[in-house]
Formats: C-alpha cells, sequence, structure tokens
C-alpha cells in the first residue's frame, strides 16, 4: 500500500515545522509546501518519443531570529530528517547579519477570504487519451501542409498540485491548481534550408483547451510562412510586434517594476514612479484574482491577498510590484506580489500582468506602415534591465505598402526599453491570455534594424 | 579513486538486489535499455547586498530516475522517495512504453569499475566549510570594489555552491557512483555618474572548494573586475549596427562556439534531423584555422565529470577538426540509434529529468596568430572580451550572443568602450569566416550554465583570441 499523504498531514507537518522553529529559538518563522503530479506525453513522427511521469513534494522553511532569518527546502518528510532540518535551517539564520527590514508582514494584512477563483480542475487525463491529443496536433500540423516534412514532436501534459503555506502569526492558507498545455513544433523545408516554429495551448481548465487540429493547424501556419527568409539591409523603421513576442516587452516591464530591482538600484525605472512612461492610451494591469488565470491565486507567497491592481493607468506609472520586504526598502506597502519558490525567501513578481486592448485591428496596424518590420520571434538576451539598453535577435516579415512582403531572418532590432514604452504608437484589439503575461499586438514608432 | 559506489549505496539506502530487482522489472525483452539514477544533492547560497550578508538559503533533495529505451521510444519516471515499492512503481511507469508485462528476473549488477579519474578530488567538500567563512569573504568584496572607485553605489555578491552524489545502475550490468562538488562566486557591481547608472559583472567557479577563490585573493579580483567593468560602463558610446569584422577576446567569448555550432552538433537533433549541421559530417563548416573539441575530462572545470550521468567516462570528442565536421556529441540512447561511439556525453539536471546529449566543456584550440595583430587587422569593428546569454535555434541555425563589454576598433586600435549589443549570425556559415585564430586560448572562469529542452546543466567554454571577418551587429547606431 502506497502511503498516502492526505491534506490533513501536510498543514499538520507545517504546524509541527513551526513548533520545532520555536524550540530551536527563532522568533517568527513560515513554512510552505508544495506537492503534486504531473503526467507529460511526447510524440514524434507519429509513435510515441518519451513519457514522463511523476509525484513529488517538497517543503520550504523560513525561520527569523529577530532580524536574522534564513531559508531552506527538502523533500525529505521522515520525522528524523525534519528535526536535523529544523536545526540546521536555524542555524544557518545564526551565519548572517541582522537585516533591520526583515520579517513577516504584519498580523491583519493576511488573506482571510478565499473565493473560487477556477483554478483547479480535477480532470484526470489517461496517459493513452494524452497521447491521442499530442498524436492529433502533430497529425493536424502535417495535413495542413505538404512543405512540413519533420517535426519536433507534439506534447501534452497535465499537471496539478497543492500549496500550503503557514506562519508563525497564524496564517495558515492552501489552494489547488491545475494545468493542462498542448503544443506541437513542425518543421517545413524547402531546397533552401529548414524552419521550425511551433504553436500551444494552456489553460488550467481541460474543456477549455483549444482543440488539437486547431494548434496543429496553426504551428503549421506559423511554420511555413517563415521558408525562405532573407536578411535585409540595416535601416531604423517601424516595429510591430505579434501578440507572443509584444508580451515579452510586459516581461521586460516587469522585471523592471520588481521592487528588488528598483531598492538594489538595478531598474532603468528608479524613481519613476507616478511619472508618464508611455503614451496616454497605454493602461496596464496586474489582477491575481482573474477567473482561471494562469497567474492568479488566493494570496500570494507571504499570504496577503491578491488583487487587481493598474500598474500602468493612462501611461502614468501607478506601481511597483512588491512584496513586504521590497516595500519596506521603498517605503511603501506590498502590492501582494511576493512571489515564492519553495525554500527561498520571497521575491516580487506579476500575477496575471496585461495591456488593456486597443481600438486598432492587428491587419490595419500592418495596413498603417509603409516600410517596417513585423516581428514574430525573438532570441538572446541582450537587455540590461540596469540602463533598459535593448539589443535582440529577431525574425518577421518585412513590411511594404501595408502589407507583409517576405519573411526576415538574421536581423537584430535594438533601442532602449524606456524609450521602447515612450515609442508605442497603436495597440491592437487582439488580447488573449496564454500565459501570466499577455498583450496586444504593439506597434512601435522605429527600432534601429542591423541586418546585411 | 574508488568508485563511490558503495558509499552511494548505503547514503541511498538501497540495497544490491532492490536495484537488480527493479531494474530486472524494467528490462524486459521489448526494452534495449534501462537504468536507474539516484541523486542526493545539498546546495547552499549565501549573498550579499547594500554591504550585508543578508541571505542565505539551503536545498537540499534526493531521489531516483528510472528510465527505459525502445528503439526511439523512452519510458520515465521518478519519485523522491527510495523504497523498494516507489522503486517499483518506477519502474513500471517506465516500462509503459514497451507494452509489455513486468519482468521478473533481476538484472545482475556486476560491472562495478573504478572511475577513470578523479577530476575533483572532494576531500574537503565545501558544503562542510563553514557558512561564516563564506560570509567573510563576501564582506570583504562589497570592501574591495567600493574601494576601487567610488563611483560604484551598490555591490551584490552571491556564493552558491552544491555537493551532489549519484549513482547510476544500468541494465548493461553496470554500477557507478560519483561525487560531484560544483560552486560559483558571483559579483554584480552598479556604478552611478551624473545620474547615468551601468552594471558590470564578473564570477567565476568549478568543480572546486573555497580555496580557490582564496588562493592569491582570487576574489578580490573578482570584486575588481565586476566594478571595472561598472566604470568602463559609464564612458560607453552607442554600439554600431550592421555587418563587420569583429574579434572575440579569449575564454569567455567561447560562447560563440556553444551556440553557433555545439548546439547544433548534440546528436538527437541530428538524428532526428532537425539540426542545420544534419548531413554535413566529413563537409567543410570552418576555415582550416577551426578545431573544435568538446573535453569533459580537464580537472576542477564546471563543465568536467568523472563519469556522465550514464556512467559512461567523459572524454575529447573532436567537433570540427581543421574546418571540417567530424563528429557529435552522445548519450546511449542517440549513439544507439545512429550507430556512433558513445562520448560520455548524456547528461541530466537532476534525477527529475531524462538524459540528454549536452556539451561538457567545449573550445577552440590555439592557433598561431599574436592576439595584437588580430586586432592591428581590422580597420573599423568590434572587439569584445565579454558575454551575457547566448541563443540558437537549431533548425535554421541562426544564433546569436550578447556582448557585456566590447570596445570600437579603428585603424588597427582599440578605441572606445561601446555599449552592449547582441550579435546574431549563421552556425554552419560563421566560423568559415574565422581568418585568424590567436595562439593565446583561455578558458572562461567556469559561471556557464547551458539550457536545453528546460533542463539547466553547468558548462564550460573557451576561445583563443579570434577574428570573424564579418558578423552582424545589434547596435543602435547607424
Amino acid at each position: 500500500m502506497t502511503r498516502m499523504i492526505g491534506e490533513q498531514d501536510y498543514t499538520n507537518i507545517a504546524q509541527d515545522l513551526l513548533s520545532r522553529a520555536k524550540k530551536h529559538g527563532a522568533t517568527a518563522a513560515d513554512v510552505m509546501v508544495a506537492d503534486g503530479e504531473t503526467l507529460s506525453v511526447q510524440v514524434r513522427m507519429g509513435a510515441v518519443d518519451r513519457l514522463t511521469k511523476a509525484r513529488e513534494k517538497r517543503l520550504g522553511l523560513r525561520v527569523f531570529f529577530d532580524q536574522r532569518s534564513a531559508s531552506a527546502s527538502t523533500s525529505d518528510f521522515s520525522r528524523d530528517s525534519l528535526e536535523r532540518f529544523v536545526g540546521e535551517t536555524c542555524a544557518l539564520a545564526q551565519a548572517v547579519v541582522e537585516d533591520p527590514v526583515s520579517g513577516l508582514p504584519e498580523t491583519g494584512q493576511y488573506a482571510t477570504e478565499f473565493p473560487e477563483l477556477h483554478i483547479h480542475d480535477a480532470t484526470k487525463l489517461q496517459t493513452d487519451q494524452q497521447i491521442d491529443l499530442a498524436m492529433r496536433a502533430e497529425r493536424a500540423a502535417f495535413a495542413a501542409d505538404s512543405r512540413i516534412t519533420n517535426s519536433e514532436g507534439g506534447e501534452c501534459d497535465s499537471s496539478s498540485g497543492r500549496i500550503i503555506l503557514a506562519n508563525s502569526h497564524g496564517f495558515m492558507g492552501q489552494y489547488a491548481n491545475s494545468s493542462f498545455s498542448l503544443s506541437v513544433s513542425p518543421i517545413a523545408s524547402d531546397a533552401v534550408g529548414m524552419q521550425r516554429d511551433y504553436w500551444y495551448g494552456v489553460n488550467r481548465a481541460f474543456a477549455k483547451l483549444e482543440s488539437p487540429e486547431a494548434i496543429g493547424q496553426e504551428a503549421t501556419r506559423r511554420t511555413v510562412r517563415k521558408l525562405g527568409a532573407r536578411k535585409v539591409a540595416t535601416c531604423r523603421v517601424p516595429v510591430i510586434f505579434d501578440p507572443e513576442v509584444a508580451g515579452s516587452l510586459l516581461g521586460h516591464l516587469c522585471s523592471a517594476l520588481s521592487g528588488y530591482a528598483l531598492y538594489k538600484g538595478a531598474s532603468f525605472l528608479i524613481g519613476q514612479l507616478g511619472q508618464q512612461i508611455a503614451p496616454d492610451f497605454v493602461t496596464i494591469y496586474d489582477d491575481g484574482r482573474m477567473p482561471g488565470g494562469l497567474g492568479t491565486r488566493p494570496f500570494d507567497g507571504e499570504g496577503l491577498p491578491t488583487r487587481k491592481q493598474a500598474m500602468v493607468e493612462r501611461g502614468r506609472l501607478t506601481r511597483y510590484l512588491l512584496d513586504t520586504y521590497s516595500g519596506k526598502k521603498l517605503g511603501l506597502p506590498s502590492t501582494g506580489n511576493a512571489a515564492r519558490s519553495i525554500g527561498e525567501s520571497p521575491s516580487a513578481g506579476p500575477t496575471n500582468f496585461y495591456m488593456v486592448p486597443g481600438t486598432t485591428r492587428p491587419e490595419e496596424i500592418v495596413a498603417s506602415v509603409k516600410q517596417g518590420l513585423y516581428v514574430t520571434d525573438l532570441i538572446g538576451f541582450g537587455i540590461n534591465m540596469v540602463t533598459g539598453d535593448y539589443s535582440r535577435g529577431a525574425s518577421g516579415f518585412w513590411i511594404e505598402n501595408g502589407e507583409l512582403a517576405y519573411p526576415v531572418e538574421e536581423i537584430t532590432i535594438a533601442g532602449n526599453l524606456k524609450q521602447m514604452y515612450t515609442n508605442i504608437e497603436t495597440i491592437g484589439t487582439d488580447l488573449v491570455f496564454r500565459g501570466r503575461i499577455a498583450c496586444p499586438t504593439v506597434k512601435l514608432a522605429e527600432m534601429m534594424l542591423a541586418g546585411n | 579513486m574508488a568508485n563511490d559506489e558503495s558509499g552511494a549505496l548505503a547514503r541511498f539506502g538501497v540495497t544490491d538486489r532492490e536495484i537488480e530487482q527493479a531494474l530486472g522489472r524494467v528490462k524486459v525483452s521489448t526494452v534495449d535499455y534501462a537504468d536507474l539514477y539516484f541523486e542526493y544533492c545539498q546546495s547552499e547560497s549565501v549573498s550579499m547586498e547594500e554591504g550585508i550578508v543578508k541571505r542565505a538559503t539551503k536545498s537540499i533533495g534526493q531521489g531516483v530516475g528510472v528510465r527505459a529505451t525502445a528503439g526511439e521510444k523512452t519510458g520515465f519516471a521518478y519519485s523522491d522517495e527510495l523504497t523498494p515499492k516507489d522503486l517499483n512503481i518506477a519502474a513500471d511507469t517506465a516500462r509503459y512504453i514497451a507494452e509489455s508485462a513486468q519482468g521478473t528476473k533481476p538484472v545482475p549488477v556486476t560491472n562495478r569499475p573504478a572511475l577513470p579519474r578523479n577530476l575533483y578530488p572532494h576531500d574537503r567538500a565545501d558544503i562542510e566549510v563553514a557558512t561564516r567563512d563564506r560570509v567573510t569573504l563576501l564582506n570583504a568584496i562589497d570592501a574591495e570594489a567600493r574601494r576601487y572607485d567610488p563611483r560604484i553605489k551598490n555591490v551584490m555578491a552571491a556564493y552558491n555552491t552544491e555537493y551532489k552524489v549519484m549513482l547510476v545502475a544500468t541494465s548493461d550490468g553496470l554500477m557507478v557512483g560519483d561525487i560531484q562538488p560544483l560552486s560559483r562566486l558571483q559579483v554584480t557591481c552598479i556604478a552611478e555618474e551624473n545620474g547615468n547608472r551601468q552594471v558590470g559583472t564578473f564570477g567565476g567557479g568549478g568543480r572546486i572548494g573555497l580555496e580557490y577563490f582564496q588562493d592569491d585573493q582570487r576574489y578580490l579580483q573578482f570584486a575588481r573586475d565586476a566594478a571595472r567593468e561598472a566604470i568602463l560602463n559609464l564612458s560607453a558610446v552607442d554600439a554600431p549596427a550592421g555587418v563587420m569584422p569583429v574579434v572575440l577576446g579569449g575564454g569567455w567569448p567561447g560562447i560563440l562556439l556553444h551556440e553557433a555550432i555545439g548546439h547544433g552538433l548534440e546528436a538527437d537533433f541530428n538524428r532526428k534531423k532537425t539540426s542545420a549541421f544534419s548531413n554535413l559530417l566529413g563537409k567543410k563548416v570552418a576555415s582550416e584555422a577551426c578545431t573544435i573539441v568538446d573535453d569533459g575530462t580537464l580537472p576542477f572545470r564546471r563543465g568536467s565529470l568523472n563519469v556522465d550521468d550514464e556512467g559512461t567516462p567523459t572524454s575529447r570528442t573532436v567537433l570540427i577538426e581543421r574546418g571540417i565536421l567530424r563528429g557529435y556529441i552522445t548519450d546511449k540512447l542517440n549513439a544507439r540509434l545512429m550507430g556512433i561511439p558513445v562520448t560520455g556525453n548524456g547528461r541530466r539536471e537532476s534525477y527529475q529529468s531524462v538524459v540528454l546529449p549536452r556539451m561538457t566543456n567545449t573550445f577552440m584550440l590555439a592557433g598561431e596568430s599574436d592576439p595584437q595583430d588580430i586586432i592591428k587587422s581590422v580597420k573599423k569593428g568590434l572587439y569584445a572580451v565579454s558575454f551575457g546569454g547566448g541563443q540558437v535555434d537549431i533548425t535554421n541555425g541562426k544564433f546569436v550572443f550578447s556582448a557585456s563589454e566590447a570596445y570600437l576598433i579603428e585603424d588597427g586600435q582599440i578605441t572606445k568602450p561601446v555599449k552592449g549589443a547582441t550579435l546574431i549570425g549563421n552556425g554552419p556559415e560563421i566560423l568559415t569566416k574565422v581568418s585568424m585564430v590567436g595562439h593565446d586560448l583561455k578558458l572562461d572562469e567556469g559561471i556557464g550554465t547551458c539550457g536545453k529542452e528546460g533542463q539547466s546543466v553547468p558548462v564550460g567554454v573557451g576561445l583563443p583570441t579570434i577574428r570573424i571577418d564579418e558578423i552582424t551587429v545589434g547596435g543602435t547606431k547607424a
């Protein structure tokens, strides 16, 4: 008989760790426990390629000795190991220096209501069902165009898990979530070479996942259109980001708005709170309570309630992303954005972070450009968060007289993020959540393109 | 050194019999190969910012991954419990792809060779060193960086150390264990002058202990180097945009090789024919000045291993010999399917991940040119000596890597520092444009982490000074 660890046991383990920490002299502590199950199926060229199945668990403990603190994590939940674990974590805290700002959030701030957020779907998929979904997606990709000659495969994953957070101020919260995803990565070839792209769906509810056929067809559409890509000459032109890559611009914004980057002086948005950082038609929200959202959760990594809040309102920066610690460093209250990896102290990050859509259809945005670049892929890490300097490898399409004329590759686009946000000229109507960060099509007035 | 198999077994609390039974359960006739990979990993990190060491974290994990391969199929399961019951469940799950009932005959594991070499003696495992020693070192780094220049406004440093015990038992009857220490020290400085803020970083490490950083006060040199880069960037001008000659300095710029050709030569992509290098074996893919190897046998290096994660001794594999593509790097699965040698490059991030063919330390052998002559040969171009990360699209061969310290070359002289810029090129083409290779081969400081299919593994790179006749530089200045 497999040892089943029930919900009750985990909350008991959490309480037990808190009291052991106290016995070791800790003045405060918090415990996070996570467990989960994953089934991942990869198929390739119509056959099963890889099957991965796992169940795992992990717990993290953070202890405070007045203003000294340390964190640790372990996957070994046996009684003896946990006793040693608590002792070692407490010893570690003695090795660091006092940090006057450290500590748990004060009582009265914690989440007390736990509304239904639709982030857990109890559907259990069978292995064969997942194989079938992945096979169908890959088949649809091949069927959609004869130039698809090879494939990196289709993948169908399902996972579910639980998070339990408890601390010595009496907070105890837990939630379950689930995720279902399906993707396929076809390869197209012609006389000149090969191109690869992919498409995917991901949802907390299995019933809301796009059909494998729709995902396969879209993957092929995105792949074959890249065939025959060429370089273009170095120039300064308007650049349109398709929604997938536009999301990365919001991702960089999140990094720059993280309280930790700000107080360390490692963000190009230092001192910009209340300032205009984008045109007045740009509004950006972070919404931790969006029903079914991939970033949705009832409380953050410190137990504070999540919320919906404007980050940028009509172009003005209204908030940073803060947890208690980074907030204190900046003299501001937490925004409920504590992100937490098991066994780490909190950091600050987005929940569901998105730009409010505009009124221009994406095809009208393309039509508005005489000569320019439509970007569909970005690679590399050429972003300096301290200065905002931006330089990344790009591919996409050259726009000639308002139409996508031909695919381009082996070019870079460069600028400075601060200016890039200011340079937003048009926002599309096409906001779709396919991750925690979502953005419609965005047109920037101009960027430097390096090519031939 | 002895094979650490017996010590490791004791740590995992598993008996020979249990291992042989689990292997027997998974290795049915339709399974070509199966293995059990046990891992215990303890890591500790201390970090300093604003002049105080305020964070310390520790992580302990252990588990087992069970894998079966049949034809091109891989079945894989892992568990963080090591009881016979959990081993058997994982074995049954991994066997699912074989569509067969469980095996009943234990697989004897009798081949227990001594480790082929001892590249990273762990007598004084760094994890055992008192945290306070590391804290002392970080504090000194802060003081040194600020002393370097008053314009240094913040110093962040982190010391990560890891102690990993692995044991792999395979259906070939092999059992081998290893202890793999790994440490890294990273320093980031932020400089500020008249509202202009710039960042500089420096780091290093390997399969070494604290004493490596203490030798000759190397940690203080790290602090000065990070501070120097931040101060330098205060006066950086906009980087140029367009195609131009680029001189790469020695060491870490070897990330070019990792991105441009290394990934493209991993066997899995070539078996699936999804790599831009598929079908190029024996063909000329680089200038004659280029000979490139992947070598997992260098003592103390971050990318080195005594044996890979399938128990195969690591080796030195010639990838490109005087411009000709000679070989791929392989794991057991891909070597078997392609009918080529096993090179000892089967690696995994942890027991939770499957084995993939991965690089170890990838570098270009020294050439004959004087580095000074290489710089002098460029009329107008870029000299790049330090890089951030890179990335490659295996299929179309396009790769990027981003400079974090670079200078303009004007009339053969290094002139102004320029802001960071991304360089982009085509993997199968770029090395044909290498016209000069310096005699100054240098390996990197030991900071590289390579990502593939979501798995991170430590790697090394190396390069002598080289001249690339043309590559696209992604600056902002026309």
